[in-house]
């Protein structure tokens, strides 16, 4: 296909890699929404998401919202957004649109990762004289970190595929690149900056699948069949067999 | 920038994938004598595209209506493989769309390059005065306090920012043109679709916008005139399958005739303020002019 070739020629060229607009330079501004976003969503949504977990209030209520949320159309909610707040606020507008987006992956794993710890083990922890604040410390927040981090990786990727969006704005990212060169038919800058984006996807997706794996209490981490089936035992210890407990310490 | 047209691309992408889907059973073009009628996903053009459809009827053709289809890389492949018969275009965009480095700028030269660029199968009826191209845009403001009327006259303003759409950066009228013809330094913000709120707003205060946006006359916008002939002139143009033209040019070429730029700002401020549909002010402009 000319159109691969063509792309990947256009990503090689010195001409990407140097002064302004450059791939370094979108990827940057890129970046910046994908961490500023993920930064206030996680500011909003991990208390709430523990508070929620932790009282077992308002679980019903969270299902609805966490729905409702990924139905809204990130690109109408950006320029109502921009056109609401003025466009010298558009940078606010963007990042409330991308916290929107991800508020509802890292509020669902904040809130099941505290949810899905048995309520024997919490006892347990009471009863040997732990404070709420240990508890929550020392057992809630180890067990439901590695629902949390998935979560926090869903909102990851979405918010890095949409921040494409704000280049409709004049915002910058990778996504510039692409609606530049939709109209002047560069087809190769369009593709090759996709690809970019699934690159840069792809590398964050799997730098959090590793600070997942690293920053999980050996007792639950979920790297292996034999773990998850040792986690479960956890979970659930009457149900499971002891085999899949001797497979979990292989 | 345009507004409308965005508003409303997101729409033509629906109704494009609805035509992808029902496309199979749509083929046959040329053995009948239905006239098949597309238009953009943008209001303006379905505007446009309606007045033929009328005017097709009125002379006694059977008229197919696909409008919405959204952008030119969606319709073109249906233009040219002839799915759909009438389409109204402008012929600066169109012409860019075929030869994106195109130098020529005004509207005989882009009209005569168009006709050379278009494939076989494809014809360019008479072009209309009515124009719905890129122009500069100041507030009413800014020009009383710099003394402005034309694009010349930013010459000594320093701290511009133009705002446009994206492509806008590279086009040959961009800020590149700018500099090469006017002298005129400007820095670049890519304001897109909040082009106009940008200007009001003063994060931007030199804006393209395109010259039959009713926006123009409702904020009292400043159109700088292009005395050198910088921007690519962008007329209303039928572009019509060429088995077809001859007869086609005596029902349209009238219309095309009729249209003027100021008439092509009344139709969207219509459709803007009154919010009536294309029929109803299609029906209105052919009573109006005539027809």
């Amino acid at each position: 296909m000319d159109i691969i070739r063509e792309a990947w020629e256009w990503l090689l060229a010195v001409e990407q890699y140097q002064g302004p607009g450059s791939i370094p330079q979108r990827v940057g501004e890129h970046l910046y929404f994908t961490v500023v976003s993920m930064a206030w969503a996680s500011l909003v949504a991990v208390p709430l998401g523990y508070f929620i977990g932790h009282t077992g209030k308002g679980g019903g209520w969270l299902v609805g919202l966490t729905g409702s949320a990924r139905a809204l159309p990130s690109f109408g909610l950006i320029l109502l957004l921009v056109l609401v707040l003025g466009v010298s606020n558009r940078e606010a507008a963007a990042v409330i649109a991308l916290v929107v987006l991800a508020i509802p992956p890292v509020l669902a794993g904040a809130y099941s990762g505290v949810q899905q710890i048995p309520r024997s083990v919490i006892d347990a922890a009471r009863a040997q004289g732990m404070t709420e604040l240990q508890i929550l410390l020392r057992v809630e927040l180890p067990l439901s970190l590695p629902l949390l981090l998935s979560g926090f990786r869903q909102a990851v990727l979405q918010v890095v595929a949409t921040a494409t969006l704000v280049a409709y704005v004049g915002l910058g990212g990778l996504g510039y690149e692409i609606i530049q060169g939709i109209p002047l038919r560069r087809f190769d800058q369009t593709f090759g900056t996709a690809l970019v984006i699934v690159v840069l996807a792809l590398v964050l997706d799997a730098a959090l699948a590793w600070a997942t794996k690293v920053a999980t209490p050996r007792g639950v981490r979920v790297s292996t069949i034999g773990d998850v089936r040792a986690r479960e035992s956890l979970v659930q210890p009457a149900e499971v067999p002891a085999p899949s407990v001797m497979l979990g310490t292989k | 920038m345009r507004s409308i047209r965005t508003k409303l691309s997101i729409a033509g992408i629906v109704a494009a994938l609805g035509l992808v889907l029902s496309g199979c059973q749509g083929g046959s073009v040329g053995s009948s004598d239905t006239i098949v009628v597309g238009s953009q996903g943008y209001y303006s053009n379905e505007i446009i595209a309606e007045i033929y459809s009328q005017a097709l009827e009125a002379a006694g053709y059977e008229v197919e209506r696909r409008y919405q289809i959204g952008q030119r890389d969606a319709y073109v492949p249906e233009l040219e493989s002839g799915a759909v018969t009438v389409f109204p275009e402008y012929t600066g965009n169109l012409l860019q769309f075929y030869s994106p480095d195109t130098l020529a700028t005004k509207p005989d030269e882009v009209f005569a390059e168009l006709q050379e660029a278009l494939p076989e199968g494809l014809s360019a009826l008479a072009m209309s005065s009515a124009t719905d191209q890129d122009s500069y845009n100041v507030t009413a403001e800014f020009a009383a306090a710099n003394n402005l009327t034309s694009i010349a006259d930013l010459a000594g303003v320093s701290g511009l920012i133009l705002g446009g759409n994206a492509e806008l950066e590279e086009r040959p009228y961009g800020p590149m043109g700018l500099l090469e013809t006017y002298g005129v330094t400007v820095a670049f913000d890519a304001t897109g679709d909040a082009t106009v709120e940008a200007l009001n707003s003063g994060v931007i205060n030199l804006a393209n916008v395109y010259s039959a946006d009713p926006r123009i006359a409702e904020f009292g916008l400043i159109t700088l005139a292009d005395t050198e002939g910088l921007i690519l002139a962008s007329n209303v143009v039928p572009i019509v399958n060429s088995a077809l033209a001859e007869e086609l040019a005596a029902v349209l070429d009238p219309i095309s005739k009729a249209l003027t730029p100021e008439g092509l700002v009344a139709l969207n401020l219509r459709s803007v303020s009154e919010q009536l549909s294309s029929a109803e002010i299609a029906a209105t402009w052919l009573a109006d002019n005539g027809f």
